[in-house]
């Protein structure tokens, strides 16, 4: 699966850190980190964590 | 199970809708909400949403086939017949999900007064936004999370701004360290701080004082109430299901056969918490909690054990918490930065149960491991 998380809107919250720490860290910097071609395996955990994102930056690409 | 309402069209009610969907719930499903709105992040309410009228609807409400019946409250809940009352309507269920959250107390006296607020919905935040262009003197009453963002929120806008607290700022969720931080960073930003209890508020025609329990007044143009909030459980009563104390819910997410509760208004005996029961009000475990209870309806319980995680915004830093932080702990600060960085660790037993963080973000993953062990 594809997904994109909007750099500018991110807080960095770490919500999706929480919710998928296969596909987001944070960075020694706080910076986001991601695997924008995560294993469809993880897509409720991907799911959950596009949810979970407090300003909504997280987002998953059709087809 | 053919037909599933879910009562509450926040991010509990929406994370069990959509969650059903997701494990293949193909019946009717029927969201009830008593505000008008399609489910939206809270948050930024009594933040950036005081500023501007930024769009906060939750992506994919339209996705989970549901009928909506919104700005309407459920008024009753009739077990015999299984169905939810919407005033004269009623909504029968084979499955249900009470997610009506909390409504936001008041002032005991003078609530009514124009010019007093509380800041629970969007359409508060949107009532108190139109009172800002006048450049009002503000009192806000109450030291926690919502006052305390509030206060700091329309400081920001150069207003002036008085919080008015019975116990030091944030000291009751974050204990007497990180609060201190959070009461020195107001005061340095011009927030006066008033120690003491608000009995009412009084004035002509709109609000224009303060009353205090000693006998002092404070003079104001606007007043945000918060006091805290109460689980929206008025709807239940004569069902056995809300108290005061919210919608008792068991260890498999279950207040009743057929019915869940998630979010805000849902108590439950927590594993980490010595198996006490508690609630937690937190947007991420409104986002938990929905998803466990559309499992648990279906009838694929699990154990349901979050650990704590939330935040709060002050002056342009963003504070960040995990585990229990309450004042009944021992908590210490372990790192102090410049640019009001810092992290304080909160201990019960000798145990660490939680951690709150103002700009190390890349330290929670891996206290989130540690305090997760140490609990479990």
């Amino acid at each position: 699966m594809k997904i994109r998380v909007d750099m500018a809107k991110c807080e960095t919250h770490a919500q999706c850190v929480f919710a998928a720490p296969e596909a987001f860290a944070l960075d020694d910097d706080d910076e986001l980190v991601y695997d924008p071609g995560p294993d469809d395996g993880l897509r409720a955990k991907i799911e959950q964590a596009a949810l979970m994102c407090p300003v909504q930056a997280i987002f998953i690409e059709q087809g | 199970m053919r037909r599933i309402a879910i009562v509450g069209a926040g991010l509990a009610g929406f994370s069990a809708g959509r969650e059903l969907r997701r494990l293949g719930f193909d019946g009717d499903l029927t969201v009830i909400g008593a505000e008008p709105h399609r489910p939206y992040r809270r948050p930024p309410l009594s933040k950036e949403h005081l500023l501007a009228d930024d769009d906060l609807t939750l992506r994919g409400a339209d996705e989970i086939g549901a009928t909506w019946m919104l700005g309407r409250a459920a008024t009753g809940l009739d077990l015999e017949r299984r169905a939810v009352l919407v005033g004269e309507a009623a909504v029968a269920f084979d499955g249900l999900v009470i997610a009506t959250g909390l409504r936001a107390k008041t002032l005991r006296e003078g609530a009514d007064l124009p010019g007093v607020h509380v800041l629970r919905g969007l359409d508060d935040a949107r009532g108190l936004r139109r009172e800002l262009g006048a450049g009002p003197r503000t009192v806000v009453v109450g030291g926690g999370f919502i006052g305390s963002e509030t206060a700091a929120t329309l400081r920001g806008l150069g207003l002036e701004v008085t919080l008015v607290t019975g116990t030091p700022v944030l000291r009751s969720v974050l204990g007497a360290e990180a609060g201190a931080i959070a009461e020195a960073r107001h005061r340095e930003h011009g927030v006066t701080i008033r120690t003491g209890r608000v009995t009412g508020v009084s004035g002509t025609g709109r609000v224009e004082r303060v009353h205090l329990d000693d006998g002092r007044t404070v003079p104001a143009d606007l007043v945000v109430a918060a006091l805290g909030s109460e689980p929206e459980t008025e709807w239940l009563r004569g069902t056995g299901l809300g108290g005061e104390g919210g919608v008792i819910v068991g260890p498999d997410g279950l207040a009743a056969p057929g019915i869940a509760a998630a979010g805000d208004v849902a108590r439950w005996p927590h594993p980490l918490h010595s198996g006490r029961t508690l609630r937690i009000e937190h947007y991420a475990n409104a986002a938990e909690q929905g998803a466990h209870a559309a499992r648990a309806l279906l009838g694929r319980t699990s154990r349901y054990a979050p650990l704590p995680n939330f935040w709060s915004h002050l002056y342009g830093r963003r504070l960040q918490a995990l585990g229990f932080t309450g004042a009944d702990c021992d908590s210490r600060l372990v790192a102090r930065e410049p640019g009001h960085r810092f992290i304080a660790e909160y201990r019960l037993r000798g145990r660490l149960v939680g951690v709150a963080a103002a700009g190390f973000a890349s330290a929670l993953p891996e206290y989130r491991r540690r305090i997760a062990a140490e609990l479990a």
